[in-house]
């Protein structure tokens, strides 16, 4: 076996052993990235130097006695990320040449534990996307079928964990960014309670759903990952002051007597592929067989989810992206008359189609006369999908259902359509509104040996839940092991 | 609800966008297409129903007005597209 292939628990004891040192890991995921990423794609900067040198570091710390559970561990970043003096595109052509004078408090957390970075992960465009086709630089192929997308926005980070250019990713999810491209690449991936990951740092899209959260090979690395990224910030107003309990112990917990409510309007949706559709359910039998009990509950108000991201999150987007004029950071364009004239050039140039498109629904949505018809109702349809959260979790532990409604679709497939892109966000899209934290864990794989994950729903602070349900999960679907051969 | 060219014209302006015919007639459609997606917001009865403009259950967050970052202005000055020792430089703002 490469150093590579280890997960990090694994990587973890050879290091704490000195049976392996960081560097060697290091350079074990370094070639590794040399042989496959031309195939794969999933960064946008592999920084190689600096990566050897924070193992190297991280060796010298540990040769002191220092020890963390990612200390010489080799990670990705989605690029939306800042990393200090690296450079961070946002799969922009606007921030192509940014470099960050400070890191995001998630990425400073795992540099404590003398992580090391290897890269930055590519992506959608300031993460508008939902198959990493809309990044400015170049496409991320699914490393299951590399003529298939590997999901997005966070596709890169999800990618690189599945083809096995990491050990563990960051990427980040505002309305299904994690939890979509790791049921496409297979692995496990997690978006946190909105709040409990700190967004200092994180380049915004829609503020009041960002989050940022872990991709792994399995459970037990996500949660060491995201254990690693949690906490109350104070660079953060909205990050959460609740304690961050040991995600790792929840792992040991026992599945009889929890309660999996099974949303009859996820179970009954137009459009999922018969695939998807028998994988969820055999992972549903599972849990069932592991001591859960599954109830049938009911999300009413599901079906305007799609409409109302598509107004909320444009509008944030069209207020956050106002930043990019070309003044103080980022691209400009040169041949300006005058100051409006060169914010115009600029935008037009440096933002791509996706980008612009959401940029015009949010403004239309925010402009005189179309707030309270657009904005306003969204709003309030929002306030009625947390409602439905809270009325099925009186009566339930968790939820589960599909993460996507198709396994990944081929590249270029859905590209002049964005509507039917928009749609596929239908499971993820909810949550997401309502701020509660959902994982996408691997249950099964179709006829054309494409993954699948379960997703699982937990209340707001509830991720503990949702690690247990998906260790024992995990244990009975018996595919943790399976790579794709590339 | 579908958007008219013009409309969307006026959009772009609010948005600092400039849009050729040919993005102009493909922005409409899809535009278009997507509002009148949105439009099924009306069926869902929202009458009483507040506004929920985010997902932190939290209230107000003070901390005190202090200089946290020792490193100063260097490092974001060196993202400036132009600028003269200290200060940004921009296009003349009338003209």
């Amino acid at each position: 076996m490469e150093p590579y292939q280890l997960t990090i628990a694994g990587a973890r004891k050879l290091l704490d052993k000195r049976e392996l040192s960081a560097e060697e890991l290091c350079r074990s995921v370094l070639s590794r990235i040399t042989e496959v990423e031309p195939k794969v794609g999933a960064y946008i900067t592999v920084d190689q130097e600096g990566a050897l040198a924070a193992a190297r570091r991280a060796d010298a710390a540990m040769a002191k006695g220092f020890s963390a559970p990612l200390c010489g561990i080799p990670l990705a970043v989605k690029d939306v990320l800042c990393t200090k003096g690296l450079r961070t595109t946002c799969g922009s052509r606007m921030l192509e040449h940014f470099v960050p004078p400070y890191d995001a408090t998630a990425v400073r957390k795992l540099l404590d534990q003398r992580a090391v970075v290897v890269g930055k992960a590519n992506m959608d465009e300031f993460a508008m996307g939902s198959s990493t086709e809309n990044s400015a630089f170049h496409p991320t192929k699914n490393p299951w079928d590399l003529s298939r997308i590997p999901g997005g926005s966070s596709g890169g980070s999800a990618a690189a964990v599945a083809a096995q250019l990491c050990l563990g990713s960051l990427g980040s999810d505002t309305g299904g960014s994690i939890r979509q491209p790791a049921s496409h690449c297979g692995v496990v991936g997690l978006k946190p309670t909105y709040g409990r990951v700190s967004r200092y740092g994180l380049v915004a899209f829609a503020s009041s759903l960002d989050q940022v959260g872990p991709f792994a090979k399995d459970v037990a690395d996500c949660a060491v990952l995201l254990s690693a990224i949690c906490g109350h910030d104070p660079a953060d107003s909205t990050s959460a002051p609740n304690e961050v309990p040991d995600f790792s112990a929840a792992l040991q917990k026992d599945l009889c007597g929890m309660k999996v409510g099974v949303p009859a309007e996820y179970a009954k949706a137009e459009g999922v592929d018969p695939d998807v559709s028998a994988a969820v359910s055999a992972a549903l039998d599972m849990l069932e067989k592991q001591g859960a009990e599954l109830v049938e509950v009911t999300l009413p108000h599901t079906k305007y989810a799609v409409a109302a991201y598509y107004v909320i999150a444009p509008a944030e987007a069209s207020s956050n992206l106002a930043r990019y004029d070309g003044v103080k950071y980022g691209f400009r364009r040169p041949d300006a008359a005058n100051l409006a004239d060169m914010y115009t050039k600029t935008r037009s140039t440096g933002f791509g189609k996706e980008v612009q498109r959401r940029i015009l629904i949010g403004t239309y949505a925010l402009s005189a006369g179309y707030y309270d018809a657009y904005y306003g109702k969204a709003s309030q349809v929002r306030t009625l999908i947390s409602r439905d959260f809270d009325a099925a979790f009186s009566q339930c532990d968790m939820l589960a259902g599909p993460v996507a409604p198709t396994p990944s679709f081929a590249l270029g497939e859905k590209v002049e359509d964005p509507l039917t892109m928009y749609l596929s966000d239908v499971f993820t899209l909810a949550a997401s509104l309502a701020g509660i934290p959902g994982m996408s864990v691997p249950c099964g794989f179709s006829a054309d040996g494409l993954p699948i994950g379960l997703q699982l729903l937990a209340p707001a602070f509830g991720e503990e839940t949702l690690f247990t349900a998906a260790r024992h999960l995990e244990d009975a679907a018996g595919i943790k092991d399976r790579r794709p051969d590339l | 609800m579908k958007i008219s060219p013009d409309e969307l014209l006026h959009v772009a302006r609010l948005a600092r966008l400039s849009l050729d015919e040919a993005d102009l007639a493909v922005f409409t459609r899809q535009v278009g297409d997507i509002l009148a997606y949105v439009d099924t917001l009306n069926e869902a009865d929202t009458s009483g129903v507040p506004l929920q403009s985010h997902a932190a259950k939290l209230t107000n967050a003070f901390r005190e007005d202090e200089v946290t970052n020792p490193e100063g202005a260097a490092g974001l000055l060196d993202n400036v597209p132009e600028r003269e020792d200290g200060d940004i430089l921009v296009p003349k703002i009338i003209g």
